[in-house]
Parts: structure tokens; C-alpha cells; sequence
């Protein structure tokens, strides 16, 4: 039970992170980017691939399985996914968005996921990988609850992240250009402000965040291809359970998510836990379609 | 005459270039003038400074300001052509403070250049002092207005664009915001004001352009516009015999 419910966390934090690029960039280019969980994939194996290079100088820390090189690899990774993401809406989402309906753009949003996946597949193989062959020892806590150094590490880090994510919208300036082009993107022209710069920025906090969970599942669980595909539908629902364009609400329904999925194995048998986001999608498109916490997109018509 | 602060010439614009809702408007504002387009229900008068402000793409004719040219303007540049405008509806960020709706306003501005004048708005604004922390949708739609106003005066601009801004308003409210643009005036900022009401638009307003079908029918000098009986006539449908 207790395990469940630790397990059930750290899940629960990666998805928030990638909950958090996805709930940003929907709630402010109002499209439901599928591609969004091939950033976490594209993350993670540049990560990898990083570290092919950088990995060779230096070893882990501490009870940790990684060392500065992976720290260094993630931050790499974070700049060229990001690069990704820019690309992608340059080449694709932009001139669609511009010409086309929104249907258009989100089913080009599968496209581009595929051939993401594709590339990765073409580059790094279908094989699992990992990060390190190190052997990590579990810590054990209390009773019946043991829990990896690594997977403290995630939660520590998304927490962090979280916390300097809530300040940056609160106290700078492109943070509440970014609330308010959720809002109100004609007004958010009107009162002087290049929407162009607050879109890319969005680009690269979501797809930089996207990167930091790919690093973090990559770690904690292991890199494949397909990682993306199967974050992708409780990535939806942990975005659209906390409001589309809540960022607080994608953290909350990242571990709820989580959370929902570890205890679900409890009950039913493992094959249907990747069932459980797509059950609790369904339910809150039913229930409450506007999300726990609204979303940020009240006025705007 | 002196010279235009904002000359638009013969603009022809419309959100699809196939389907134009204005066929060559032109209209001006000179320096510390109030002018009002009035007409009925889809004259153009919203597409007209909708086009202004860049956010409706012109297709044929100039828009001036101050001698240059702003046609087909980035929409995020109108503070740096001197226009400010403040929309119909949707008009503040109702998901935002309104301490937050007014740093945006401010956000062509230097930090501490901006906290100056959003300190100087709460002064000649009180009813946002009050609310500075509160969410902008608990506002009422005449302290929506206050706001929107006090918003788009941050830049300091030399032409105020209104777009209805009496809609919905009280009576008592639209006197109160009639009067506090007719003190604008008084300070030298020139206004284009788009209005429904077309009583309260000619009393108060310098010179009124009449629009009708998206062409200018008739303009001049607000006071002689009020004894006009061609003005009812537009406004009771006759006026669409004449293309």
C-alpha cells in the first residue's frame, strides 16, 4: 500500500513535468499537440546521447546512479529539444495554424509525433537502454516502504522545478504575458507585446520540461522508444484533469494520474493499468470538462 | 487645416480579402479632437478601427499616423505609433489582478517608467486602487471600462481608439465615461471613438463620420450632424438605396 502510493508519486511527478510543457503550450497555441510526448522521448535519448560523450570523465555521486555528466548531458538535451520544438512550429504548426482549421493542425501534430519516433528508432535502435549500469540500493524508509536514492532525486527535482515554474508566471514579465495570451491573444498584442516571442518562449519551457521528464523516466525506469507513446494519454489527462492551461492543475493531475495508475494494480491486473488515465480522462470530460481548476482560458470567447 | 494626427485614406479591408467589410473609408483626427463614427449595425464602424489597429488586414488604401505610414501596423507596435485602443468586449484580462492588467499595459515600458505610471493610474483612478489584487472578472463592466482605459493611457498615447465604450453600460456610467474622455480631450489626446448611442456621441464628440454598408455617408461637425435629418434616415434603413 505504501509502495503503491510512493510509486505512484514518482510516476506521477514525470508526468506532471511533461503535463506542465503540454497544459502551456494548449492552453496558449489552443491545440492539442500530440507530438508533445515525442519531446519526452526526443529528451531523453539526446540525454543518452550526450552522454556517450560527456559520460567518459566523470562518475556517479553519491547513492546516486548518475554523476555531473547525465546533470550535464539533461541540460544539453533540454537545449536541443527545445530546438526541436521550434523547429517543429516553425516548419509545421506555424504555416498551418496560419492557413487551416484547427483540425488540420492537431492531426499534423500525429504526424510529426511519428516521424519523431522514427528518427529515434532510425538513430538509437528499438532496444531498451539505460543511462547506467550501475546497481542502485534501495533505501529503505520505514516498514514496507523502500524507495532508490534516484527516485528521491525526481521527486526533489520536479518539486524545485514546480516551485521556480509558479514564480517565473507570477513575477515576471513574460511569465504574465504568458497567462495572458491563455486569456486573450489579440489583447495581449494591444497592450504592446510580440506574441511571437511569448509563443517560442512557451516552446521551450514546455519542450525543456518535456526533456527533464524524459531524463527522469529514462533514469528511474528505462529508455525506449515508445516512451512517448505510452506517456502520451496520461499526459492528456493530467492536463485536462487540472484545467487546460493550469499549470498548478497539471502537477495535481500528474499525481493524481500517478497516483491512480500504481493503485489501480492493487485491483485489476497489470495490463490494464495504462486503461486507468484513459478512464479517468473519459470521467472528467464527462463530469467537469473545464478541469479541477478551471483552466486559464475563462474570458477569451 | 493642419495636418492629421491620424489620416486614414480610402482603405478597403476585411477579414477575408475576398470579402471586404469596409469599401474605401477614410476619416481623420486632428491633434486633441474628439471624433465618433456612428452608423448602424454592420456599418463597418468595429472592422474600421479594428483596422486601425492592424487586427483586420487592409487590402487597398493608407492609414497615417502623425505624417507616417502604419498600414496594415503589427498589431503589438501600436503603442510605438502613439495609438492606444481599447476594444468593445473582452477589453481586460479577467483571469488576471488588476495590478497584473496594468504591468502588461506597461510592458513597453522601462520597469521603473512602468510602475510610475501604474502608480500614477491608481491616483487618477481610485476604483482600481481598491481592487489592485482582486481578480479583473469581479469588476463590474463600468470599472471593466476605468480599467481598460487606465490600461491603454499608460503608454501615453496622442490618439485614444474607443470602441463602444458606452455599451452596456448605465446612463449614469456612460455621462461618468463621456465625461472622462471629454477631460482626456482637454489634456490633448486625441479620440476615435466608435459609438452606438447616437445622441450622447453627437453632444459630445468635435465631428461625427456617418457609416453606412461600409462606405462614409455623411461627416462634419457634430452639432450640425444632430439637426440633420439625413443621419435618422441612414439609421432607419433608407439610406441603403443609394450603392
Amino acid at each position: 500500500m505504501l509502495q503503491a502510493l510512493a510509486d505512484g508519486i514518482l510516476t506521477g511527478s514525470i508526468i506532471a513535468l511533461g503535463a506542465i510543457g503540454l497544459t502551456l503550450t494548449m492552453g496558449i497555441l489552443r491545440f492539442a499537440n500530440f507530438a508533445h510526448a515525442e519531446l519526452i522521448t526526443w529528451g531523453a535519448y539526446m540525454a543518452l546521447g550526450v552522454l556517450a560523450i560527456t559520460g567518459v570523465f566523470a562518475g556517479p555521486i553519491g547513492p546516486f546512479s548518475f554523476g555531473l555528466p547525465l546533470i550535464l548531458a539533461t541540460l544539453i538535451a533540454a537545449v536541443l529539444t527545445a530546438a526541436l520544438a521550434l523547429v517543429v512550429d516553425y516548419l509545421v504548426f506555424r504555416p498551418l495554424r496560419s492557413h487551416t482549421n484547427h483540425m488540420t493542425v492537431v492531426f499534423s501534430s500525429f504526424g510529426v509525433s511519428l516521424l519523431v519516433r522514427m528518427v529515434i528508432l532510425l538513430i538509437f535502435g528499438g532496444s531498451a537502454e539505460y543511462y547506467s549500469d550501475e546497481l542502485q540500493i534501495a533505501v529503505r524508509l520505514m516498514p514496507g516502504l523502500r524507495v532508490m536514492p534516484d527516485h528521491l532525486f525526481t521527486l526533489g527535482l520536479t518539486l524545485v522545478i514546480v516551485i521556480a515554474l509558479h514564480f517565473f508566471l507570477q513575477r515576471t514579465r513574460l511569465g504574465l504575458s504568458m497567462r495572458a495570451l491563455a486569456e486573450n491573444p489579440d489583447l495581449v498584442r494591444i497592450n504592446g507585446i510580440d506574441t511571437r516571442t511569448v509563443v517560442r518562449w512557451t516552446w521551450i519551457i514546455g519542450a525543456a520540461l518535456a526533456a527533464v521528464a524524459g531524463v527522469l523516466y529514462g533514469m528511474t525506469v528505462q529508455l525506449r522508444p515508445e516512451i512517448g507513446f505510452q506517456l502520451l494519454l496520461p499526459l492528456f489527462a493530467a492536463a485536462i484533469l487540472g484545467g487546460v492551461g493550469n499549470v498548478f492543475g497539471a502537477v495535481v493531475g500528474g499525481l493524481i494520474v500517478g497516483l491512480a495508475e500504481s493503485f489501480s494494480v492493487l485491483f485489476i491486473p497489470a495490463g490494464y493499468k495504462m486503461a486507468v488515465p484513459f478512464i479517468i480522462l473519459l470521467a472528467v470530460l464527462y463530469v467537469r470538462p473545464s478541469g479541477l481548476f478551471g483552466g486559464m482560458r475563462g474570458g477569451a470567447k | 487645416m493642419t495636418t492629421a494626427l491620424l489620416q486614414v485614406s480610402d482603405i478597403t479591408a476585411g477579414y477575408r480579402p475576398d470579402l471586404p467589410i469596409l469599401h474605401g473609408v477614410s476619416v481623420s483626427v486632428s491633434e486633441a479632437e474628439m471624433v465618433t463614427i456612428i452608423g448602424p449595425n454592420g456599418a463597418g464602424k468595429s472592422t474600421l478601427v479594428k483596422a486601425i489597429s492592424g487586427l483586420v488586414p487592409i487590402s487597398s488604401g493608407t492609414v497615417s499616423v502623425a505624417g507616417s505610414n502604419v498600414t496594415n501596423l503589427l498589431t503589438h507596435k501600436l503603442a510605438t505609433a502613439s495609438i492606444a485602443y481599447v476594444p468593445q468586449t473582452a477589453n481586460v484580462f479577467t483571469t488576471l489582478t488588476i495590478d497584473e492588467n496594468l504591468k502588461l499595459g506597461a510592458s513597453t515600458l522601462s520597469k521603473a517608467e512602468g510602475a510610475r505610471r501604474v502608480a500614477m493610474a491608481y491616483d487618477n483612478f481610485p476604483v482600481l486602487q481598491k481592487y489592485r489584487s482582486h481578480k479583473a472578472k469581479v469588476l463590474s463592466g463600468g470599472q471593466r471600462q476605468t480599467l481598460a482605459v487606465a490600461r491603454a493611457l499608460l503608454t501615453e498615447p496622442r490618439l485614444l481608439m474607443l470602441d463602444e465604450p458606452s455599451a452596456g453600460l448605465s446612463p449614469l456610467m456612460v455621462s461618468e465615461v463621456f465625461e472622462r474622455l471629454k477631460s482626456l480631450v482637454s489634456t490633448g489626446v486625441a479620440i476615435l471613438m466608435v459609438e452606438q448611442n447616437v445622441k450622447a456621441a453627437l453632444a459630445i464628440s468635435d465631428r461625427t463620420y456617418v457609416l453606412a454598408e461600409g462606405r462614409n455617408r455623411i461627416d462634419g461637425p457634430s452639432s450640425e450632424l444632430a439637426g440633420d435629418s439625413q443621419v435618422a434616415t441612414i439609421y432607419l434603413g433608407a439610406g441603403g438605396r443609394k450603392r
